[in-house]
């Protein structure tokens, strides 16, 4: 029953910009037995604090151990529920596509329809940028794929409260 | 002032009024040795650096302020881990600095170097490395502030050779740390709520746990329970939290809880629970627990609730200030005691007291494991510190002996390790060198840590070591008696020492009985004597702790030894 009641979690954590940080937070999910999903750290307008956004699948009684535990950690300052609010969530997504004469109006087309960035453009390849939502990264993704993907690097979720 | 690193320790540890560490030098720590050998704090060498944390453990215990242990690194720091771990699970205030190869060498597999940051992360409550001579005052400062505030824990401090060569300028007063954690304060609106179940309950228990020693609240809990009269059971780690010798006192629950309180838990329609975390050995199969109750339950660690137990009315507040509150409010909502109704619930209570009492049967030539425990409290009247190893020795301590001062019962609940006792023990009697002093201990869990006997003897720390002596791993034994078909796999110590030779050796006084009617002499004869006495008690070989619930078994549902089965 606990497992079908899983659903995707965010959650926003301001830390401490201490060397090992990263460690604690993956330990304290990892030795309850959760996998992070999805990361995403950066320092934020203090240099001394960092923003880690992460997604992991739970319970909603698990989630709520999960933040008590991270707010245990002497370094986390604060840990927000981003899925209890209203937040906007945001990935990007980097790809380098293998260029076939034969693909390549198809390919202009889709990154024309689908607000693809070029960021490099060559003979051989060409890489693309794009950012949205989890679900639009995918339809980009299965859009490109017939065409011919050499690599791809995809960053965790970046979300941000709403606010009215 | 320009200061060394080194002389920056040892001038904070003063400051933080630390006056003994527990410790064993080596290359690492071989700069902050020679500070301390011009320093006035005492050090005590122990044996083995595990030896070390269950003594700054034992010390912190049963003194209720932060323990310290200085070990060297590498393996130094590698032993200290058990410990460690011991103290996380039991939430006991401990600053454990551990040497470190020179921050150059940090990362290239250095002799004697490992990452102890690294390894001691999931057991500590916080660690450091500390990479820059600017941030040794402030960190130290840090760790203590955290092991002692909020629940406490233990801290590793992590100190590079270099670093602590290296000089600084220190001026105490300009060190900015942070605070330590916030006193989580309840609202007034959750004790109102308390209160009326309070009123609304007939037959009410509480239940206590280690929260309410470490939380310095047993006083006010005594004010709350005489006003109430509500009986008290307890966590193993809650144990002398509240006087063993009270007519409300119910004993241990759980696994090998007596029957009447865990027959209490199971009828109760309130169980007020304070400080304790709902462990598997206390709760038994969680859908029957207390399943007629409603449950308040009050902790200091946001995390303990809604953990193992889903409570009705969580409180998260330091224990004390809880029932400071809850006492505040019982005078001014002038509670009124239902007489009848409570005197209706005690009686019921002290039928499950005379139809299964707490019992054992001392016949025949064979001394009882049960007996000795038991004639060690009358002839301490209950005045002893009593620390424990870990199985059988532990259960029958917390069981037979009743505690009624605070702090005097001091074992390892939580992690359950063997050898803690012994090593714990000597930090209480460096706490308390006038107190009795008494490691209830097995002849598995006191090999664990036989070699502290010298350390013992070289600060004349005059701790008894009461031996229960079964040649057998006596508890893992007793599972395999009742749920393998006495397949006795690998838990009989087929060669044990002479006990007494090896006290002798070290210099302790060995006393040995074989029969009862030598148990009091023998106690009387050691116990008091101003040496260390290792007391070996040979027992029962194949005495079992009753009750006793089944692993995963409902607590109502008990093992009684030569009972029925209870349902």
């Amino acid at each position: 029953m606990e497992k079908t009641d899983k659903k995707e979690y965010i959650l926003s954590l301001l830390v401490n910009n201490r060397p090992d940080v990263l460690a604690r937070i993956a330990g304290t999910l990892g030795g309850k037995g959760y996998n992070i999903d999805s990361l995403c750290v950066d320092v934020t307008m203090n240099p001394d604090i960092s923003k880690v956004i992460l997604t992991t699948k739970a319970t909603k009684i698990m989630i709520g151990r999960v933040i008590n535990a991270l707010n245990k950690l002497v370094d986390v300052v604060k840990v927000e529920n981003l899925s209890d609010v209203e937040a906007i969530k945001r990935e990007m997504i980097l790809i380098r596509m293998n260029l076939m004469k034969e693909t390549k109006p198809e390919l202009m087309k889709i990154i024309d329809m689908l607000n693809c960035k070029i960021l490099t453009f060559n003979t051989d390849h060409c890489v693309l940028q794009f950012t949205g939502g989890r679900e639009d990264v995918d339809k980009v993704l299965a859009a490109l794929k017939p065409l011919g993907i050499d690599d791809i690097a995809r960053t965790g979720a970046a979300a941000l409260e709403r606010k009215y | 002032m320009k200061l060394k690193g080194t002389q920056i320790l040892l001038q904070i540890l003063k400051e933080e009024k630390v006056d003994t560490i527990f410790g064993y030098p080596g290359g690492s720590v071989i700069d902050i040795y020679d500070e301390l050998y011009r320093s006035d704090i005492k050090h005590i060498l122990v044996r083995h650096e595990q030896g070390a944390v269950h003594a700054a453990d034992g010390y912190a215990r049963a003194s209720g302020k932060v323990g310290v242990a200085l070990v060297t690194s590498g393996p130094g720091a590698t032993n200290t881990v058990t410990g460690i771990a011991t103290a996380h699970s039991d939430s006991i205030p401990i600053v454990v600095f551990t040497g470190q190869v020179p921050t150059t060498l940090i990362g290239n597999d250095a002799f004697q170097e490992s990452d102890i940051t690294g390894i001691t992360r999931p057991c500590t409550k916080h660690n450091f490395l500390v990479r820059n001579i600017e941030d040794l005052a402030p960190t130290i400062k840090e760790a203590f502030q955290i092991a002692r505030t909020g629940r406490p824990g233990p801290v590793l401090v992590d100190l590079p050779k270099n670093v602590m060569a290296s000089t600084t300028e220190y001026d105490p007063s300009t060190i900015v740390i942070k605070s330590g954690e916030p006193l989580h304060k309840a609202s007034t609106k959750k004790y109102l709520q308390a209160m009326e179940l309070l009123r609304e309950a007939s037959n009410p228990v509480v239940l206590i746990g280690g929260g309410v020693l470490l939380g310095k609240a047993t006083e006010e809990l005594r004010t709350f329970i005489e006003k109430t009269r509500i009986p008290v059971t307890s966590t193993l780690m809650g144990l002398s939290g509240f006087p063993g010798t009270h007519p409300l006192w119910l004993g241990m629950l759980g696994m090998h809880g007596t029957y009447y309180a865990n027959m209490a838990i199971s009828h109760c329609d309130l169980l007020i629970t304070m400080g304790a975390r709902f462990s598997d050995r206390v709760t038994g199969k969680i859908e029957t627990f207390a399943d007629k109750a409603k449950i308040i339950h009050i902790d200091v660690d946001p995390s303990s609730i809604n953990k193992n137990v889903v409570v009705d009315l969580p409180i998260v507040s330091d224990i004390k200030a809880a029932l400071q509150q809850i006492n505040h409010l019982l005078a001014e909502l002038r509670f009124n005691l239902n007489e009848t109704e409570r005197q209706a619930w005690l009686d019921q209570i002290d039928a499950w007291k005379k139809e299964v009492p707490l019992t054992y049967c001392q016949d025949g030539q064979i001394i009882k494991p049960q007996y000795v425990v038991e004639k060690l409290f009358e002839l301490t009247r209950g005045k002893a510190i009593i620390t424990t190893e870990v199985g059988q020795n532990q259960m029958w301590a917390a069981q037979f002996y009743r505690y009624d001062n605070p702090h005097t019962f001091i074992s390892s609940g939580g992690l359950g390790t063997m050898g803690y006792g012994f090593p714990a023990a000597i930090g209480v009697q460096c706490a308390f060198p006038d107190a009795l002093v008494v490691d209830i201990a097995g002849d598995g869990s006191i090999q664990m840590n036989i070699q502290e006997m010298a350390t013992a003897v070289q600060y004349n720390l005059p701790v008894k070591i009461v031996l229960l002596n079964n040649n057998y791993l006596g508890m893992v034994r007793q599972w395999q008696e009742m749920f393998y078909e006495k397949r006795y796999s690998h838990t009989e110590m087929m060669v044990t020492p002479d006990f007494v030779k090896v006290a002798e050796a070290y210099g302790f006084v060995g006393l040995r009985a074989t029969r009862p009617e030598e148990v009091e002499p023998m106690l009387k004869k050691g116990l008091f004597m101003p040496k260390p006495v290792l007391m070996e008690f040979q027992v029962a070989r194949e005495e079992c702790v009753y009750p006793m619930v089944r692993p995963g078994g409902s607590i109502c549902e008990m093992t009684l030894g030569t009972r029925e089965m209870i349902n």
